[in-house]
């Protein structure tokens, strides 16, 4: 049985005048892909980052369970705490990789404060006392893990920066995995991937969360949506407008006027004169 | 596609500026006659000279311009410079340490030797800050003379020697790197660099003003040159000293020779721990700081510890160059800790290349050894010098190592180029 | 047969080393709606940034109603009343909406510039809400609309789309597209339209390309290639 692990409860945020979000309230379940969609401009990205602790709220509260009895306040800690502690991971709308380090690197960084851990003091281990070497063999492991889950492996070495779209979209995620998240915050992965693409990028989803890690994500492709979320906030202007799951939103009235239009150009097989008719 | 009437005219308009700009300073001269009345003379011909000469500049620059070949691959170039790297590296280093024991050479080209290493060592401290996480500072001389004065003050109270003073120097410097980082925080780039330039100034007027403690202008004097295990380089000779234990002549080339294995080994010492350090978990969050700090933050690491840690160590180096400059001086005063060395260190953090060892020691080579060598050539010197720093960053905007080396690999590591690595400015 | 408004011939462009196009022969006719499909890394930014100038290409030719413009700096390019939504939108974030349009107006000295406002009013209500907001502050999918809306401020001729619909929600890539085929219809705009969403992108244009690693491999009307069994296969499945 799934119980909550994320539960949002009347949350606001203003900027100065402007209400970005306002009075949201609603719960991921452990174990679950839920799905924030929306128009442009809903909040989605603000939701994220006062979940992720960029923004402090202006009220309301984010709390995560770990389990039942211990739960965290996250819109009352920093940033780092909320990924250190809170275990709550995320990827970004306009990907923030080192571009300068190598991909391997990256997943290195992910694992700083286990390793960081590791070598006495920070000090110990340059003179090569103490369990570092181990440490890092540990986390080089980790990394090999999400490098061969994201069909990395044999861009190790690459600059990160160097890596095609694609690639670096899912070097975030492995990146963000290794920080060994409970929650995996994602923004808009499926953004500027082909069809192809955007498959292999829900088979990485479904791994995940075959793996433990309970997945949020903003998402404008329908075809992720559907296939795999288990349960779909809709925003519309900072507020909720639908919540339940991809079949009851995809003929909600209200989702359909503000965000989805009318017609299924999704369908490929759909005739195509009839568009042209109107053309030169 | 500019024709070439198009050229001819932007080559006649430049012209014409440099002739406005040129003509109070070149064409007019002013001087003093017998009677020591202010006098006025004109020299047409060098401003006719000045003006032809940026005429035919600009006009070869638009015709470069235009008809030059692609550019071809600058990484492939220093990709070499950094394999090549390999060979360099041990060769200086071998070359460096056996410089002065050459049969013969002079007092004055060891003593430049100590010049340059000194700034080697703090070109490598401020790589930590500037290079490694990215940190804009400006007022790097602060530690220079929180280093310097620490010394001073300890041994004329103290009587502390050179040996004792030098980890204090280092920990006292650190402790005021920790005090630059904290309000700094929340800075990025321009801003970071004009508060840290005010920091360092701050220390120079305070050392200046506060002339019950630090002797003011003046300076402090009779700062203990170093000891070798107690024997002093003094040129008396007798015992107690370095002459007398090894019944040598006293010559004033065993001190210096003294002073320069002292700095090889203090910045040595600076190199290896940098090496270390980017290999752990610090050095790489210094290198991801640089990089993208927001993302830093996702991943659960500390950015303001990181941001102290790495202004803490650069400083801690840069006190123990201060504390090497004093004991090699005898003598310090503020005129010492100007701005023009902060920007001197930083010019040659990045003309090296930031990040790069080995670059910052080529730097500090140009930079320094240059000036020096040309100094038969005058007033010529820096016009020459200045040309060549302008030149140099013409073509390697990214400095002399334009690479970066990653720390680990699961293959072989692959260089990855200075484009792809950020500078640290958002 | 008049020429094409645009017109490209053996046109290889590079990054340092690297080849990004190859021979790519191309033509986009005037009044026409031209789409560019292609995986990512297969090069269809880089033909649009050639185009523009930024990187040049190596050799081969572009003809601009049949004047050269390989050769030209991309500030020429723009006053050709060539406009382009770039990849990654590249709004002045520190600007407000109105400044960004203003911006885009500018190239053609705000000629009709109020005409051209309601009309990107028209299309984008959201960027009417948020005139005097700082582009910086605006959502991810509002500033592609904003990148698209300078670009038609400068009233082009050729119109030059990157990805238009990326992060753009449903609703608005269907009212985008509905629109670029009125403005194709209304006044001839010509079209060149980058796209990952292959579907859509078929049946809006007239004709498109496909682009594999840098190569023109295919090239026909918008129906002859939703209909081709590799163009489904590989770009349909699935996705919006």
């Amino acid at each position: 049985m799934t119980d909550t692990l994320l539960s949002i409860t009347e949350l606001t945020m203003r900027f100065g005048g402007l209400t970005a979000v306002n009075g949201l309230s609603f719960a991921a379940k452990r174990g679950n892909i839920t799905a924030v969609i929306g128009p442009n401009g809903a909040g989605k990205t603000t939701v994220f980052n006062c979940i992720t602790g960029f923004y402090r709220p202006t009220s309301g509260s984010i709390t995560i369970a770990h389990t039942p009895d211990h739960t965290l306040r996250l819109d009352k800690m920093s940033g780092h705490a909320i990924a250190k502690k809170g275990r709550v991971a995320r990827t970004f709308q306009n990907i923030r990789l080192f571009n300068g380090m190598s991909v391997l690197e990256n997943l290195l960084v992910a694992q700083h404060n286990k390793l960081q851990a590791a070598t006495g003091f920070g000090v110990l281990s340059v003179l090569g006392i103490g369990r570092y070497r181990a440490a890092e063999r540990e986390a080089i492991e980790r990394a090999k893990h999400w490098l061969e889950a994201t069909h990395l492996l044999e861009r190790a070495d690459d600059a990160a920066g160097s890596l095609p779209y694609g690639a670096q979209r899912r070097l975030e995620i492995a990146r963000a995995m290794c920080t060994d998240p409970v929650l995996l915050c994602l923004d808009e992965p499926a953004a500027g991937l082909n069809p192809r693409e955007s498959a292999a990028m829900n088979e990485l989803l479904l791994k995940i969360r075959a793996e433990g890690c309970s997945l949020l994500l903003i998402e404008h492709d329908m075809g992720v949506v559907m296939k795999i979320s288990d349960h779909v906030v809709v925003l519309d202007h900072g507020k909720k407008i639908a919540d339940g799951t991809g079949q009851e939103i995809r003929n909600d009235q209200a989702v359909i006027s503000a965000y989805l239009g009318e017609g299924d150009e999704d369908d490929a097989d759909a005739p195509v004169g009839a568009e042209m008719e109107a053309g030169s | 596609m500019k024709g070439l009437g198009a050229i001819l005219k932007d080559s006649a308009a430049v012209a014409g500026a440099a002739l406005l700009l040129f003509g109070p300073f070149l064409g007019l001269r002013l001087g003093d006659n017998e009677a020591g009345n202010l006098t006025l003379t004109t020299r047409p011909r060098l401003l006719a000279l000045a003006v032809a000469l940026t005429f035919a500049a600009r006009f070869s620059m638009l015709l470069w311009y235009q008809h030059r070949p692609r550019r071809t691959l600058p990484f492939k170039i220093s990709e070499k410079a950094a394999r090549a790297g390999k060979y360099i590296a041990p060769a200086l280093l071998i070359a460096a340490v056996a410089m002065p024991l050459l049969p013969g050479i002079e007092n004055s080209y060891i003593d430049l030797g100590v010049l340059i290493m000194t700034y080697v060592m703090l070109g490598w401290g401020l790589n930590i800050v500037v290079g490694l996480a990215g940190l804009l500072d400006l007022g790097y001389v602060a530690f220079y003379a929180v280093g310097a004065y620490s010394f001073a003050l300890l041994s004329e109270n103290f009587g502390l020697g050179f040996w004792e003073c030098l980890p204090l120097s280092g920990l006292l410097a650190a402790l005021w790197g920790m005090c630059l980082g904290f309000p700094v925080l929340r800075l990025r780039g321009d801003y970071l660099a004009i508060v840290t330039l005010a920091f360092g100034e701050i220390v120079r007027l305070v050392i200046t003003n506060w002339v019950s403690l630090t002797g003011g202008p003046n300076g402090i004097t009779d700062i203990p040159h170093p000891t070798l295990f107690g024997l002093t380089f003094s040129m008396a000779g007798g015992p107690g000293t370095f002459a007398g234990f090894f019944h040598v002549t006293p010559d004033p080339k065993q001190r210096t020779i003294y002073l320069y294995y002292i700095i090889l080994a203090l910045a040595l010492l600076t190199n290896w721990v940098t090496l270390r350090l980017r290999k752990q978990p610090l050095g790489r969050a210094w290198e991801a700081l640089r990089e993208d700090e927001i993302a830093c933050r996702s991943l659960g690491l500390n950015v303001r510890n990181t941001k102290l840690t790495a202004f803490a160590v650069g400083a801690m180096f840069g006190g123990f160059a201060g504390c090497f400059f004093a004991t090699r001086q005898a003598f310090i005063s503020p005129d010492s800790f100007t701005f023009i060395e902060s920007a001197t260190v930083l010019a040659i953090v990045v003309l090296g290349g930031a990040g790069s060892q080995l670059g910052v020691v080529l730097a500090a080579c140009v930079m320094i050894g240059v000036p020096e060598l040309l100094q038969s050539l005058q007033i010529y010197r820096m016009l020459i010098f200045g040309l060549a720093l302008v030149l140099i960053m013409v073509v390697r905007p990214r400095g002399f190592i334009a690479t970066r080396q990653p720390t680990v690999s699961l293959g072989r590591a692959k260089l990855i180029g200075l484009e792809m690595v950020s500078e640290g400015r958002s | 047969m008049t020429q094409p408004l645009l017109s490209l011939r053996g046109v290889n462009t590079f990054y340092g080393p690297i080849q990004a196009l190859r021979d790519v022969d191309l033509d986009v006719n005037e009044g026409e709606i031209v789409t560019l499909i292609g995986a990512n890394g297969a090069g269809k930014s880089t033909l649009m940034m050639t185009i523009c100038g930024n990187p040049s290409a190596k050799s081969g030719s572009i003809l601009y109603r049949g004047a050269d413009i390989t050769r030209l700096p991309t500030h020429q390019i723009a006053r050709l009343a060539i406009a382009q939504a770039p990849e990654g939108r590249r709004i002045f974030p520190r600007m407000s909406v109105e400044e960004n349009l203003l911006m885009g107006a500018q190239v053609v000295k705000f000629a009709d510039y109020d005409h051209q406002l309601a009309l990107i009013f028209a299309l984008f209500p959201r960027l009417q809400e948020r005139f005097s907001q700082r582009g910086g502050t605006l959502s991810g999918g509002e500033q592609q609309m904003l990148a698209i809306a300078r670009a038609l401020m400068s009233k082009p001729k050729l119109l030059l789309l990157d990805e238009p619909s990326l992060g753009l929600a449903p609703l608005v890539i269907k009212q985008i597209f509905a629109a670029i085929r009125q403005l194709n219809q209304e006044t001839g705009l010509t079209v060149l339209l980058v796209e990952q969403n292959a579907n859509q992108a078929l049946r809006l244009a007239h004709r498109g390309y496909v682009l594999v690693n840098g190569v023109i491999t295919m090239a026909g009307t918008g129906a002859e290639l939703l209909a081709r069994p590799e163009i489904r296969a590989a770009y349909l499945e699935g996705g919006h």
